[in-house]
């Protein structure tokens, strides 16, 4: 080993750890955190102008807000933190230094100079168009080359992370497989590469379209490739924080997966069956087959899904399992009121686990079913269901596991326990509000990206039912709410990472019930779980089970009574 | 424990009963929601047009105007009415900022309507039926659409297309038969 002045200790968990691996940890998590605040304001301001009543932004802005809520939040913050998280469970994990800390600086620079560039252009007001940027719409070139070098930047970020795993299995730095949590990041590294060379191959020609290169782009053909990245990076997000909840499941309870082989199982359908995931956005376009859409929004068999419904059983089951074996046995749920709920890494795990598969997980397959789609394509359905998985399901994740990041890669205390306590609370129901009265504004026919559903200007009035204002109202009260979670989330992180106790180099930390030496005894013990037994799980995954079912069949009684066509 | 490397051999543990019955349980929804898709193709009335061909902004333009001159009935603001025979083709075109034109049906009857736009995609969205398909310039979707209720129907337009998205709206009316 070349480097080894350049690792310390960690007294908490005993992993060895890279100093330069942690330094590219804290600035794509800073950096990440920065743009959750400047997307959550833009965000905010997008609700209080779907409210009728408060109808707070002039057109123009609207669609300029809109543009740059999508990138900075689904885009920057996200991969931001999802870099943090592949060098996390990469170099971290695995006992190991960084591969090429040179170019892990190369990804963070790049990522930020063209995330920079994309908000100047969008700041400059000409490029409102839309995250998705469908043409012949048109924004500045700066635009397009900012997302092309952001995308350049998170693939060297996965060449990073690739490398380091050659380099610890090349030293020998762990024993075996590799740890769940990096099997899932790994799963997650593989998608990104995908994704963000369907990125690339479409934004490049677009590029050369909006600087006069070439004549044109096919808007049907730009859909297609473009949902290669737009729809596949979500699931990084689903791989990235189902490995989170792994992780924060082990740390905080010392949880151990019920089978390694299911849950890796599980991870390689992601991989697997979800890549043509851009066929869910070309369910109503013209010249688009049936059989194609069928085929390739299921693969036949829906496995994709199977694979986060597995997870959705053992993520709980592992924390059950876990409870149990600390005598928690009394009655279906006891593991459950017992849990750490005071805990805000578990507390946000937990609800984001719960808000992912009942909201994101149940409404996205409903909405991606071939004729069901023609009742909900392009209203606010669509982006209600998509707060629940990327919002609920990821951000709710990554925000548990700064929790646990702060003091164990930041070496400081987490301050205002009080507000971090309550914060995933606040941020959940907050998303959780306005996932749903988004979803029920789209039931009721309410148009997603619009400034103005009175159509006060239009030269032909329509009137949409006063229940969809009332959704409307209510999605705004959720968004407040769901900001001050994110506004409490800000301060106690970036309070407590600059001015926090910092935590000593022999200290450890007490991240739930199980630290210390009941943590190296789990530790011990790892492997499968045998043969203990998790009712409590099958009850809320029975649960689970009879509401897809439901919400299923009522949707395609919705349809049935729709006009008939073909 | 997941962060922790699993001991040797976990491949070759059996896998937890309850774990595996929820894999089947699963499994098998997977493949009914897929049948389900093909079923409703057969024994389902709403089902996604399979029919679209090539166009151009302007030939499809001039198929809408031979239309609009043909059969308009009435104008309504900036709008001509046009109310074709039943069974025939009609045209909805989308532009900056209008649905046009606007249309007149007559309940329980079939149409055939092609949709297409003459500058940037739109959202074709029938209010409050509830029924929204994507529309692309270049390219011309045929519904076949038989409307069974009556009275004033809004069109919106559901993508974004430009600082004047929320002003773009049309109108279908569907009359009884007489």
């Amino acid at each position: 080993m070349t480097a080894a002045t350049n690792f310390r200790t960690c007294p908490t968990t005993g992993l060895k750890i890279d100093r330069s691996a942690e330094n590219l940890i804290k600035a794509n998590a800073v950096v990440a955190v920065v743009f959750l605040l400047i997307g959550g304001l833009f965000g905010l301001s997008i609700a209080l102008t779907r409210w009728p009543a408060v109808h707070l932004l002039p057109a123009d802005w609207f669609y300029l807000a809109l543009t740059a809520h999508g990138f900075d939040v689904l885009l920057a913050w996200i991969i931001f933190f999802e870099m943090a998280v592949l060098y996390f469970a990469s170099a971290i994990l695995l006992n190991s230094r960084i591969a090429a800390p040179r170019w892990g600086w190369a990804q963070f620079w790049l990522m930020l100079v063209g995330a920079l560039m994309t908000n100047v252009a969008v700041l400059q007001g000409n490029s409102s168009v839309m995250f998705t940027s469908y043409p012949p719409l048109v924004a500045a070139p700066h635009f397009y080359l900012g997302l092309v070098l952001f995308a350049v930047g998170a693939l060297i970020g996965c060449a990073v992370f690739f490398g380091t795993l050659v380099v610890a299995r090349d030293e020998k730095t762990y024993e075996g497989s590799v740890p769940l949590v990096t099997f899932g990041a790994i799963t997650a590294a593989i998608i990104a590469v995908f994704t963000l060379a369907c990125g690339a191959i479409i934004l490049i020609p677009t590029f050369l379209w909006s600087v006069g290169i070439i004549n044109g782009v096919d808007p049907l053909m730009y859909k297609l490739v473009w949902w290669g990245m737009g729809h596949s990076s979500q699931q990084i997000n689903v791989s990235a924080h189902v490995a989170v909840w792994y992780a924060i499941g082990a740390m905080v309870l010392g949880a151990k997966p019920i089978s390694e082989k299911v849950s890796r199982m599980a991870f390689l359908m992601y991989i697997l069956f979800l890549q043509l995931a851009s066929a869910h956005h070309m369910l109503v376009e013209p010249g688009v087959s049936s059989s194609w859409k069928i085929f390739n929004t299921s693969y036949a068999m829906y496995l994709a899904v199977l694979g986060s419904m597995i997870h959705g059983m053992t993520v709980p089951g592992a924390i059950e399992a876990a409870q149990r074996a600390k005598g928690y046995n009394k009655g279906l749920f006891e593991w459950l009121r017992k849990a750490p709920w005071g805990n805000p890494a578990f507390a946000g795990m937990f609800l984001s686990l719960v808000m992912f598969g009942f909201l994101g997980g149940i409404s996205g397959v409903v909405m991606g079913t071939e004729q069901i789609n023609l009742i909900m394509h392009n209203t606010l359905y669509v982006p209600g269901h998509f707060h629940a998985t990327v919002v609920a399901g990821t951000t709710l994740a990554f925000m548990a596991i700064t929790y646990l990041l702060v003091p164990l890669i930041f070496r400081r205390e987490v301050m205002f326990k009080k507000i971090a306590q309550w914060q995933p609370y606040v941020f959940g129901l907050g998303i959780a509000g306005i996932s749903l009265f988004m979803m029920g504004a789209g039931t009721l026919g309410v148009p997603r990206r619009h400034w103005d559903i009175t159509f006060a200007d239009a030269l032909s009035q329509f009137q949409f039912s006063p229940a969809a204002f009332l959704m409307l109202a209510l999605n705004g009260l959720s968004a407040i709410m769901a900001a001050i979670g994110g506004a409490m989330y800000i301060v106690v992180v970036v309070c407590s990472v600059f001015l926090g106790r910092r935590i000593g180099d022999t200290e450890v930390v007490q991240l739930g019930p199980v630290s210390g030496a009941a943590s190296a005894a789990a530790v011990a013990r790892y492997g499968n779980e045998g043969t203990l037994k998790i009712p409590g799980t099958v009850v809320l995954v029975g649960v689970f089970f009879v509401s897809f079912v439901l919400y299923y069949f009522v949707n395609w009684k919705y349809l049935a009574e729709v006009w008939p066509l073909k | 424990m997941a962060i922790a490397s699993p001991s040797a051999g976990w491949w070759k543990e059996p896998i937890h009963k309850v774990e595996l019955i929820w894999i089947i349980v699963a499994f098998l929804w997977g493949i009914a929601m897929f049948f389900m898709m093909i079923y409703w193709h057969g024994v389902g009335s709403q089902n996604l047009s399979n029919e679209a061909y090539k166009t151009t902004p302007a030939d499809y333009a001039a198929k809408v105007d031979k239309m609009t001159e043909a059969y308009t009935v009435r104008q309504e603001g900036a709008f001509p009415v046009v109310r074709p025979p039943p069974g025939s083709d009609v045209y909805m075109m989308g532009r900056v900022y209008m649905w046009w034109p606007m249309l007149e049906l007559v309940k329980g009857e079939t149409y055939r309507l092609h949709l297409s736009s003459i500058d940037l995609q739109h959202g074709f969205s029938l209010q409050p039926v509830n029924i929204n398909v994507q529309v692309h310039p270049g390219y011309e979707m045929v519904l076949t659409l038989t409307p069974n209720q009556s009275g004033q129907f809004g069109i919106v337009c559901n993508e974004y297309c430009g600082f004047g998205h929320h002003t773009m709206t049309g109108r279908i009316y569907v009359v009884d038969k007489k």
